[in-house]
């Protein structure tokens, strides 16, 4: 493997940097708005027992 | 499972299958696991593949640039061919999870498109001598972020569900018209983003792994993360259903 880009490094280096910050933000946004969606259902799931009339 | 009383539209069963939300969970959470090691696998060869390429004869070792720039530019239109086709099987047959479907794609499509613009620019710069030109390729390709701009704006601003939807879904099909504008732009006016050079045989064979290995990692990151995040809306939609029910 070669890292050296010579004088385009300057160019290369931000291009590379902006797309792996872009990707690895859209990874943690998609997986943190999953969890909390499950979360969420999950104590949703869970209260309606107590609190709702029963089941038929 | 009862049988249904109506009779199946038998050219779009599977599609209808498939649909159901039971079912989609169902599915996807099987295959998500390999679509991610996938994913992984084909950026993490490509990657190093890319960095082992020797620098081009005309454009020395901004050719490296290619291997985000031109799979950021492909999965940027692919995302909006997705909601369009999405958008259609929700108007035309109410197809019931394409709504969902082509919402939850949208953010990733603006995301490419901006990704395909910025590492275009610090390609542009180089090459060029400058980050940016009104021509007909990068001017359609700006248009194509502000169709996903306006696009999410649409889904956010009308509170009504279904007439979102229906909206949301008339706008992602006219703009529809915009990605042949894109692909034949080069073609068709005189610009100075170069034609196309991978159908046509001029990339030399040697950056040609790379660039399908990248290409193939960025549509599969796209169909993973499109995955969750229907997975997800499908699970915040049970949570709404439940708070109203409680509410009731």
């Amino acid at each position: 493997m070669n890292f050296d880009m010579g004088a385009y490094g300057v160019y290369i280096w931000p291009a590379y940097g902006v797309s792996a910050l872009a990707i690895i933000g859209a990874i943690v946004w998609t997986l943190v708005a999953w969890r909390r969606a499950k979360a969420k259902l999950a104590v949703l799931e869970k209260t309606p027992r107590g609190t709702a009339a029963p089941s038929k | 499972m009862t049988s249904r009383t109506s009779k199946p539209r038998h050219e779009m069963n599977f599609l209808f299958r498939y649909a159901n939300p039971h079912e989609f969970m169902r599915l996807s959470g099987a295959v998500l696991p390999f679509f991610a090691i996938a994913t992984a696998l084909c950026l993490a060869i490509g990657l190093y593949l890319g960095f082992s390429v020797p620098p081009d004869y005309q454009q020395g070792t901004t050719v490296t640039l290619m291997f985000i720039h031109v799979p950021a530019d492909i999965v940027a239109m692919m995302v909006y061919g997705v909601i369009a086709v999405c958008s259609l099987l929700s108007l035309v047959w109410r197809h019931p999870l394409s709504d969902t479907a082509a919402r939850a794609a949208a953010p990733f499509g603006a995301l490419f498109t901006a990704l395909g613009l910025i590492t275009g620019a610090l390609w542009g710069k180089p090459m060029w001598g400058t980050y940016w030109v009104w021509d007909a390729r990068l001017t359609s390709f700006l248009l194509l972020l502000f169709l996903y701009f306006g696009y999410m704006a649409l889904w956010n601003a009308i509170e009504d569900e279904t007439r979102a939807a229906r909206a949301c879904a008339i706008l992602a099909l006219v703009g529809a018209v915009n990605i042949p504008i894109i692909h034949f732009s080069v073609n068709w006016w005189s610009t100075l983003h170069q034609g196309e050079s991978i159908m046509s045989g001029k990339i030399a064979p040697v950056f040609l792994a790379p660039l399908f290995l990248m290409m193939l990692g960025y549509v599969l990151l796209f169909l993973t993360l499109w995955m969750v995040r229907i997975r997800t809306a499908i699970l915040e939609r049970r949570a709404r259903n439940l708070m109203q029910q409680a509410a009731a």
